[in-house]
């Protein structure tokens, strides 16, 4: 197998958080989206990990994990609150530093 | 390694498929079964890579507490239950360009950059797959990322709970 | 004493400081310090004379020179204006005659102005006055002159309209005060003519110098004939002897020492002082006529003649005042210097005396009223001591023997006989015999006859007769000084000038036709006048039967028509034609120009703020500021406040970078 495999996947998963982020509306999914870019980063460090035959890349990719479930946590309880604030989880709605 | 290849191909194409889905369903809960797919072709590539260990926490923590977290963060916040038709913004173009000129990018320098370097699936990355060997390094070289992270956990718990507490 | 003779001018002049400054809270409101700074000017005047004296009756009749003492004000480009002192022969009689009569009339105003409602201010401005008149005689070079001249203007200005509530004083003041200034005109001209004729300096001894050198006759003729402009202004000979008598308007005690002995002897002394440049100017030596003895004769005549119809007894006495000053300008005009000073000389003390004199009548005699046909008469036997003093000294002016104008006068005429001027020797005797009338007449109407005014007339206080008195001792005294007739010479010795003077100045002897031609003279005139009030013959009451004596009389009563003339042709002109084409000027040219120049300022303005403010610069200003809120606007949308959008820019932006970043590396 190739190296570029696995990166190439992994940067289409990437772009395709980054999209996820940009245009979608509720929070939720935006975490959604959070959540394939750090899984494509994933992969990443995992390839390397083989490809240089070290134990580092996976250490670190768990490192990833634990920390994306950490974040989507905080990110959640934030999601929440913000509906509780303004009845609605669209992210449109929130923009008091508009200039 | 024609199987490896099949295999890998296969799951790749499911996980595109499935990240897509994510970005772009009408609906909030299809959209969270999507990233369990994404999730789960994931570990598959994990595997797939002589990385056990990983694979196994990634289903754990990701397909089994995340995504729960995620429908819950759904149902609290009062998503229906059906379709609904904005659940874009008005920046999707924009976003797109975004996305793909950054797809292309990061293709134009891997490619440049890596051409067609294979990996070497053998005795010894599968030595470096191995728990013991992923524990060894944690607790040794690793000891202090560790306890940062443990540290990190104990305050996003925290600090979760106090932002959603209800006053 | 003769180097700091500027001390005796600068007495009165710190006593006018004084007397303004502290002198109504004086016990006697300021008279003491002015009286005791001229009595110590005179003191100090007698002084001077006596080491004068000495000085050329050491040098055995050599050439004394004047002894001059200056210091330099001012040099620049080759000018030296000095201030200074000259003292001689001529200094001397006038600082005499000065401090001696302003003395006597300041004792005299003490009872005079009594009570007066500016009594301190009145003295202060005699002292002013005396200090100007040394000034004016002490100086050195023309400029020095001129400056003392001006101020003794000035003070008989401020004098003669002391009671100047009263309309008719102002005007008479103002009268006075232009009359001399058109004859200071030809006192700025010709000193100027003067320090260019004597090459470039204002020192009276090198012009004088200059003059008897030579040089540009027609120079020197300019220069003396603006000179004697000036003199004819201030010493007010014929045409512009208009001011004198409407200077009367002043109080008596300043008619006596401004308008009798002092100021109107400047121009005298003027022409006495810069002597060779008249000499040389108008050819004095040749005989015949010439400009400055013309002006004396007429002046003479014209003086006298008008005393004759005059109420006012101190209308009678300027008349005679002008007279007698044409007599001492003829009489310089004829190259009599040393007879004319002398009758300056004489003429001060008892002229003074006269004016005096009707002050006192005026006093105590008629209610302070001066005129004879209304409030006078028989005033002798009430007041005695003021008439005889007055009758003496209306003898030494109609100069009988053995007063004082006796010697001056006949002095006077015998050089003119003797130098070819044999014109103004008759002249000069016309005017004798009508001096010696007019006194007559006034004496009459003031002290003979009947009582005709209202009151108790009395004799005045000592403050006012025993300056009379001392008067009329020197009205008899002073004449000895130059008595030909005894071989007394005194005062040419003493006092007349040795350097810098004409040689062909000619000093007759006494011959016995002449002076007993004067005194026939004078004596055909007091008995015509005693005929004709005395006696009342004479054609009584002509100018009501004869129209012609009535025209005559009007003629003479209106001043020979001279005031309506001035007034008339000479202000009228300036005040209708000239005023309006000036104005025209004024109006149209000038605020025409000016306007132009406003106007031009107000469109440039108008532009300015039009074009350039509003639209250039406000335009721009704006312009500007539209442009900052367009941008504004513009990347406010950069800040939309929406997360992804931030995000969107923040991956782009790196997306690029990192491209960047490859492909250029």
């Amino acid at each position: 197998m190739q190296l570029n495999q696995f990166l190439i996947l992994s940067a289409f998963l990437f772009c395709t958080g980054v999209y996820g982020v940009l245009a979608r509306r509720n929070g939720v999914l935006v975490l959604m989206s959070i959540e394939l870019m750090l899984n494509a980063v994933n992969i990443n460090l995992v390839a390397f990990s083989a490809f240089h035959h070290s134990v580092s890349g996976q250490v670190f990719a768990l490192f990833v994990i634990t920390i994306a479930a950490a974040e989507v946590g905080v990110g959640l309880a934030i999601v929440l609150l913000i509906y509780r604030n303004l009845r609605t989880p669209d992210l449109d709605r929130v923009d008091r530093l508009k200039g | 390694m024609v199987a490896q290849n099949v295999a890998f191909w296969i799951i790749a194409i499911a996980m595109a498929c499935a990240a897509l889905g994510v970005v772009r369903s009408s609906n909030v809960v299809h959209a969270a079964l999507y990233l369990v797919v994404v999730l789960a072709g994931a570990a598959a590539q994990y595997i797939l890579l002589a990385a056990e260990f990983v694979a196994w926490v990634q289903v754990l923590v990701y397909i089994g507490a995340i995504v729960i977290l995620f429908l819950f963060g759904i149902m609290l916040t009062r998503a229906p239950m059906g379709g609904q038709p904005d659940l874009d913004n008005d920046q999707r173009w924009p976003a797109a360009v975004t996305a793909l000129f950054v797809l292309g990018v990061l293709v134009f320098l891997l490619v440049d950059a890596f051409g067609a370097r294979k990996i070497r699936i053998d005795d010894s990355l599968r030595t470096v797959g191995l728990s013991t060997t992923v524990a060894d390094s944690i607790f040794r070289t690793y000891v202090m990322p560790f306890e940062i992270v443990s540290m990190l956990l104990l305050a996003a718990l925290v600090g979760a709970v106090a932002i959603a507490r209800r006053n | 004493m003769l180097d700091y003779a500027w001390i005796v001018a600068l007495l009165p002049a710190l006593s006018f400081v004084v007397v303004l400054l502290v002198g109504r809270r004086l016990p006697r409101h300021g008279s003491e310090v002015g009286i005791a700074a001229v009595g110590a000017s005179l003191v100090l005047t007698c002084v001077v004379a006596a080491q004068w004296i000495d000085r050329v009756e050491t040098a055995h009749g050599a050439g004394v020179r004047p002894v001059v003492h200056s210091l330099t004000w001012w040099r620049n480009g080759g000018i030296r204006i000095g201030v200074g002192t000259q003292i001689d022969g001529l200094a001397v009689v006038l600082m005499f005659v000065v401090t001696v009569v302003s003395l006597l009339v300041q004792v005299y105003s003490t009872a005079y102005m009594h009570g007066d409602r500016r009594y301190t201010y009145y003295f202060a401005a005699l002292s002013l006055f005396t200090a100007s008149m040394l000034l004016l005689v002490m100086a050195d070079n023309t400029l020095e002159l001129m400056v003392g001249w001006e101020l003794v203007g000035l003070c008989s200005f401020m004098l003669i309209g002391h009671w100047w509530e009263e309309h008719a004083n102002t005007d008479a003041a103002l009268k006075a005060f232009l009359t001399t200034r058109t004859g200071d005109v030809g006192l700025m001209i010709g000193v100027v003519i003067t320090f260019f004729a004597a090459g470039r300096t204002f020192d009276i001894v090198h012009i004088n110098q200059a003059a008897l050198r030579g040089g540009n006759h027609a120079l020197w003729l300019a220069g003396a004939s603006c000179l004697l402009v000036a003199i004819i202004g201030k010493s007010g000979q014929f045409p512009l002897h208009t001011w004198l008598p409407d200077a009367m308007a002043g109080p008596t005690p300043v008619s006596a020492l401004i308008h009798a002995a002092t100021m109107v002897v400047a121009g005298v002394y003027l022409g006495a002082r810069l002597y060779g440049v008249f000499w040389t100017g108008f050819s004095i030596h040749a005989g015949g006529v010439n400009a400055m003895a013309l002006v004396g004769g007429i002046t003479i005549v014209v003086g006298a003649v008008l005393a004759f119809v005059q109420d006012d007894i101190k209308k009678v006495l300027a008349y005679s005042t002008i007279s007698q000053l044409g007599y001492m300008v003829m009489g310089l005009g004829v190259g009599a210097w040393t007879a004319a000073v002398f009758h300056l000389f004489t003429h001060a003390f008892f002229k003074a005396l006269l004016f005096l004199g009707a002050g006192s009548v005026a006093h105590s005699g008629s209610h302070h009223s001066f005129d004879m046909k209304r409030d006078m008469g028989g005033l002798r036997r009430y007041m005695p001591v003021t008439f005889w003093t007055f009758v003496v000294a209306s003898a030494a002016l109609a100069g009988l023997p053995p007063f004082a104008g006796f010697f001056s006068k006949d002095e006077l005429l015998a050089t003119a006989g003797h130098s070819g001027y044999t014109t103004f020797l008759y002249v000069g005797l016309l005017g004798a015999f009508l001096t010696a009338a007019y006194m007559t007449r006034c004496v009459y109407l003031t002290f003979f006859g009947d009582f005709r005014g209202h009151g108790e007339p009395h004799e005045s206080p000592p403050a006012i007769t025993v300056p009379l008195v001392v008067l009329a001792v020197l009205s008899v005294l002073a004449g000895w000084l130059y008595a030909t007739v005894a071989h007394v010479e005194k005062f040419q010795q003493w006092f007349e000038p040795r350097v810098a003077f004409p040689a062909g100045v000619v000093h007759p002897p006494f011959e016995w036709s002449e002076g007993v031609l004067a005194v026939a003279a004078v004596a055909i005139g007091f008995a015509v006048a005693y005929l004709y009030y005395w006696r009342d013959a004479g054609p009584h009451g002509a100018t009501a039967r004869d129209g012609f004596a009535r025209r005559a009389h009007t003629f003479l009563v209106e001043k020979l028509y001279l005031d309506d003339l001035y007034t008339g042709l000479v202000v009228g002109t300036i005040k209708g034609p000239v005023a309006r084409a000036t104005s025209w000027v004024d109006d149209h040219v000038i605020d025409g120009a000016v306007n132009a120049v406003a106007g031009g300022a107000r469109a440039a303005a108008r532009f300015t703020y039009e074009v350039l403010d509003q639209r250039v610069v406000d335009g721009t200003v704006n312009g500007l500021a539209e442009a900052s809120d367009e941008t504004g606007g513009l990347l406010r949308s950069v800040q939309s406040g929406r997360l992804q959008w931030y995000a969107a820019v923040l991956f782009l932006a790196v997306a690029i970078l990192s491209l960047a970043l490859v492909v250029f590396n």
